[in-house]
């Protein structure tokens, strides 16, 4: 399945990149962080939510979107 | 209901108060109101280990931040009785003492006012995915939490 994955703000300085498309076969949100763990060791230590299709979801939701993005806390205002 | 579009609040860097006094000017043919009320987010140089910041770099989830604004103003306007309500959120770098959040909300009386832009404020704070990055004046940085 290829999920588009996007990082915002620290989260985006630790991957060193804004976006990327990536082909995973994660089922749930959880397997899909277990994965990305794997690939940036250093978000273990960053406090983040989960976006799918622009939604904040669980780490138990299934993935059913094509776009995924990792927030960190929001600091607006 | 009528599906209203969804608009962009975001204005790339400060809000400056020429465009503060022109929303103002704009509401004087709306004679129903009775009472503006308004929020002025603003960049504080705070000193934090002896450094101090200078500014701060604002980006967003434009996408789901838009949502996010609008699902706002229409729970604003579902809670309280308002004649009208603008936002406007700044991204990119805005230097201290500039205005980075412009919330302005009118209605007939006054107590609703002062409700309505606090619920709004908190809710912008709480629920829209906007992250702020404090610039030190020797250009290292942190990342700004919301207190």
């Amino acid at each position: 399945m290829k999920i588009n994955i996007k990082y915002f703000g620290q989260i985006a300085e630790v991957t060193n990149r804004d976006s990327e498309i990536i082909e995973v076969s994660a089922k749930t949100i959880s397997e899909l962080t277990d994965w990305i763990y794997l690939k940036f060791p250093d978000l273990k230590n960053k406090d983040f939510q989960v976006a799918q299709n622009q939604e904040l979801v669980s780490i138990e939701t299934k993935i059913t979107g094509n776009e995924i993005a990792l927030l960190p806390p929001f600091s607006g205002g | 209901m009528e599906h209203k579009k969804i608009k962009s609040v975001f204005k790339q860097g400060a809000i400056s108060s020429e465009f503060i006094g022109e929303s103002i000017a704009k509401h004087q043919s709306k004679t129903s109101i009775g009472a503006h009320n308004i929020f002025l987010g603003q960049v504080r140089a705070d000193v934090i280990n002896n450094k101090t910041i200078s500014a701060i770099e604002y980006t967003a989830y434009e996408d789901m931040a838009n949502i996010k604004f609008h699902d706002i103003r229409e729970a604003a306007f579902e809670k309280f009785d308002l004649t009208c309500m603008h936002i406007y959120h700044s991204l990119g770098i805005v230097k201290a003492g500039e205005i980075c959040l412009f919330v302005f909300v009118s209605a007939p009386r006054r107590k609703v006012v002062f409700k309505a832009l606090e619920f709004i404020v908190e809710a912008i704070k709480a629920d829209v995915p906007v992250f702020g990055k404090e610039i030190f004046e020797d250009d290292t940085h942190q990342w700004k939490t919301n207190t």
